[in-house]
């Protein structure tokens, strides 16, 4: 464990633009943990009198059109925004990279009959399909995560199944068959740990466009309803407003999502390195 | 002529590691006349490829020449700036590269790349660089040059390969040829082919050669001195005759020990001479058959990779498998373990038809634990995320049955030392470990379920020869010990001899003779056993001195 440690932080210091990544990632992760104990105001609380003030020192990020003080909006919607996106691609990580890498060690009919079934579901415009879903399934944040999942999960079965490709034959799964391993520990046990590597900077690009895909959903007034704090909410919302110059409303949930997309964005590069053993020398 | 042509003194070689900077190559010097034959020989890591690359610039963008000077024809390039280096590189040093087929560019034309290494130096219309590159590949004898000059390095085979980058590397006829191992990875009867090209062209072009590699009975055949090199320094230098006859470094003596030749044996290899000479190894006549392969045909789409192979191999018993590449051995040793099915005739292990038991289901039989195989390459076989303890432990619960962790930890901690790993190497990963050590768990992991029979394929063709002779000598100190029985793919038939009673040799797919290995290599009776055995690159000293 301490050798795991010391080597992630050999890696985060020859990297400063990861390290940078990866502290916001985890203030991200932390603000989203200690949302209800760390707002300053009730983030649904209105306070109409105080309506669409501008930053200030009390107001942070100034306050919305029914007087809620948007930080702690942004603050409230850090949760419910991260929780949506890492759900969302847990599950399509644990799906995708279980069926990619049964079809890849499989091979021949299963792997063929898979293939062509991803390839249908990319053929659709995903974001439209996530849409469809989410109408259908009911305006729910459940479904939200599961649109979102679905969405994503070609992705984890195409690029499971090509890394499992290139390994399936190398010697040492030739030396777990002679060794007596069942396939299933062979997958398992053998295969889906030495693509993590390469996963890993999969699932981080993929928090960063879960994210992005969760608040668009909501901007269209899918999934989360208002009042919830929810970044793609607050610009909807807001975005009436910016004609009059009233900018805080939409500028700080917008800057919120940028910042949190690229962090997880930039990453993914630096998570790699730290999962690899073999840069462990 | 007038001085050297290279001339290197002093030169140390550093690289910027993790643990700071590293020396690979401490202090050497080195001088080649005009037309001069040279042979840089050393293990891994001895530092003889770094020196090369360090002449041409080629190196690392993290290495740095803190100490030393490189001149060529009197000119300091040490430090020489890009476009002069440019200038020198392929017109007046040339390299060949170790594997061919990653130094061409695989999607263009090959008579495109060598008219592109022409152009490089030479401003001449289309036409006269098209017949200066056909010109080319007939010198290194491709036949039908015209009609492959359009093939892609993908459909030609790798001593093919190799030939083409000899043609893109004289086509500017330079002073200085750097062939870096040129004929790792080809077959004994290329080697010896691309060999002598490389020394014909030389010779007659009168260019320098520089001959790095790892083998002495190549250098002593094709170059006139020999520099010896172990860590970064140079521990001997003298002409070839010489080095052969009376090694006078340890170390020397110790490589010239440890190559095969046709008579030594294992013990010979790593340096022992035992009080009384260990008889050979016989099996007892009583033995029963262990193995009982009839008939074994093997298909790949439509080429038949094994065609009709039938053997026998009795318990204790050792039986060589030699062959090129292409020649089925492999894949037959593939079949023999249950990792590929063929596509007919007869499996029998024990008298158990082992053949008729599903592939698929295969690693849940009785038998998967009686035949055990060791890889070719101890570095690929092993887990990169598994500890050398975990490689070794994981077959042993799964086929030896042990359940209990201690049993099991004392079973591994038992074998790791039996097969010369120490008790703290066991905690390391592969990529920690050097080849000789992943090739002892790779051993290890192979005897630890107690198989009766054992598959080698090429089980030392990935070592160094120091390496190679102790892996070679575990090997059959476990058979004498443990009377397991082998079958032991090689393609390097001294290898086999000592290490097996019997030899089969194949050729594309089908066995072109059997028999007991020592009749087999006194008195071949095919034509292609000679080919192989006269393929072989000798030193030895006797010879050398009556030569």
């Amino acid at each position: 464990m301490s050798a795991t440690l010391r080597h992630a932080g050999w890696v985060l210091r020859g990297n400063p633009v990861t390290a940078c990544a990866a502290a916001g990632a985890v203030v991200l992760v932390a603000i989203a943990v200690l949302a209800p104990w760390i707002t300053p105001y009730d983030p649904i609380a209105s306070n109409v009198p105080a309506a669409l003030q501008p930053p200030s020192a009390t107001h942070w990020a100034g306050t919305d059109q029914l007087g809620r003080d948007i930080f702690s909006r942004l603050i409230g919607a850090t949760r419910l925004d991260l929780g949506i996106a890492v759900s969302a691609v847990l599950l399509s990580f644990a799906a995708g990279a279980t069926i990619g890498a049964l079809c890849g060690y499989a091979g021949g009919r299963v792997d063929r009959s898979v293939g062509r079934l991803v390839d249908v579901l990319m053929a659709f415009p995903l974001f439209v399909l996530a849409m469809a879903l989410v109408a259908a399934l009911g305006n729910r944040v459940e479904n939200i995560v599961i649109a979102t999942a679905l969405i994503n999960l070609p992705f984890y079965i195409r690029f499971a199944r090509a890394e499992v490709n290139v390994r399936r034959h190398a010697g040492w799964v030739e030396a777990a068959r002679a060794g007596g391993e069942s396939h299933a520990t062979i997958v398992l046990a053998y295969l889906l740990p030495n693509i993590l590597p390469a996963m890993a900077v999969q699932i981080s690009l993929n928090l960063g466009w879960a994210i992005l895909n969760a608040a668009g959903l909501s901007f269209l007034g899918l999934g989360v309803q208002a009042p919830t704090p929810e970044w793609g909410i607050m610009v909807a919302e807001g975005a009436r407003f910016i004609g009059n110059g009233q900018w805080w409303l939409v500028a700080f949930p917008g800057l919120a999502l940028m910042l949190a997309v690229l962090c997880f964005n930039l990453l993914g590069d630096g998570l790699r390195d730290i999962l690899d053993p073999r840069m462990r020398t | 002529m007038s001085g050297p042509l290279l001339d290197i003194q002093n030169l140390h070689v550093a690289f910027s590691t993790r643990a700071g900077m590293v020396e690979a190559v401490r202090g050497i010097d080195l001088q080649l006349a005009p037309g001069g034959t040279l042979a840089v020989v050393g293990e891994s890591g001895s530092g003889k490829s770094v020196t090369a690359y360090a002449v041409t610039q080629l190196l690392d963008r993290a290495a740095r020449i803190p100490k030393g000077r490189i001149l060529f024809r009197g000119e300091d390039i040490t430090r020489a700036d890009p476009a002069r280096m440019k200038a020198l590189r392929g017109a007046a040093i040339s390299m060949v590269f170790q594997s061919p087929r990653t130094a061409l560019n695989p999607i263009r034309s090959i008579g495109l790349q060598v008219m592109d290494a022409i152009a490089a130096h030479e401003n001449l219309p289309k036409a006269v660089l098209r017949a200066r590159a056909l010109e080319l590949l007939e010198a290194v004898r491709i036949r039908d040059a015209d009609k492959r000059f359009d093939a892609y390095p993908a459909e030609l085979s790798g001593g093919m390969c190799q030939r083409v980058m000899i043609a893109m590397a004289i086509a500017c006829n330079p002073s200085l040829l750097i062939a870096d191992e040129p004929t790792t990875g080809l077959d004994v009867t290329t080697q010896k082919t691309v060999m002598d090209l490389i020394a014909g062209l030389t010779a007659e072009r009168g260019m320098a050669l520089i001959l790095i590699t790892h083998d002495l009975g190549l250098a002593a055949s094709y170059c006139r001195d020999v520099m010896v090199m172990q860590q970064g320094r140079v521990v001997e230098a003298a002409p070839a005759v010489d080095i052969f006859r009376h090694p006078s470094h340890p170390y020397t003596r110790r490589l010239v020990a440890a190559s095969p030749t046709p008579t030594s044996t294992v013990d010979e290899l790593v340096g022992e001479t035992p009080s009384v000479a260990r008889a050979p190894f016989a099996v007892p006549r009583e033995a029963r058959v262990l193995l009982d392969a009839s008939s074994i045909v093997k298909r790949f789409d439509s080429t038949l990779a094994v065609e009709d192979v039938s053997l026998t191999l009795k318990a204790g018993e050792s039986l060589g498998l030699v062959g090129e590449s292409g020649s089925g051995k492999s894949t037959l040793s593939r079949i023999v373990c249950r990792l590929a099915d063929a596509d007919g005739g007869r499996l029998l292990f024990d008298g158990v038809d082992i053949g008729a038991i599903p592939l698929r289901t295969f690693h849940e039989s009785p038998w998967r634990r009686e035949i055990q195989i060791v890889f070719q390459d101890p570095h690929e076989s092993l887990n990169p995320r598994f500890t050398a303890f975990e490689c070794i432990a994981r077959p042993v619960r799964r086929l030896a049955k042990l359940t209990d962790g201690a049993q099991v930890k004392r079973r591994v901690e038992e074998v790791a030392e039996r097969c010369g790993l120490s008790p703290d190497l066991l905690s390391r990963f592969p990529h920690q470990l050097s080849g000789g050590q992943k090739a002892r768990i790779g051993i290890a992991r192979a005897v630890a379920v107690e198989p009766r029979l054992l598959v080698l394929d090429e089980p030392t063709a990935a070592l160094d020869v120091s390496v190679q002779a102790v892996v070679l000598k575990l090997l059959d100190d476990l058979r004498r010990d443990e009377g397991l029985a082998f079958l032991f793919v090689s393609h390097d038939l001294n290898v086999v001899r000592m290490m097996c009673e019997r030899t089969i040799v194949m050729r594309h797919g089908r066995i072109v003779e059997e028999g007991e290995s020592h009749a087999l290599f006194r008195n071949p009776q095919a034509a292609y056993t000679r080919e192989l055995l006269g393929a072989i690159p000798h030193f030895e000293p006797v010879q050398a001195a009556t030569a």
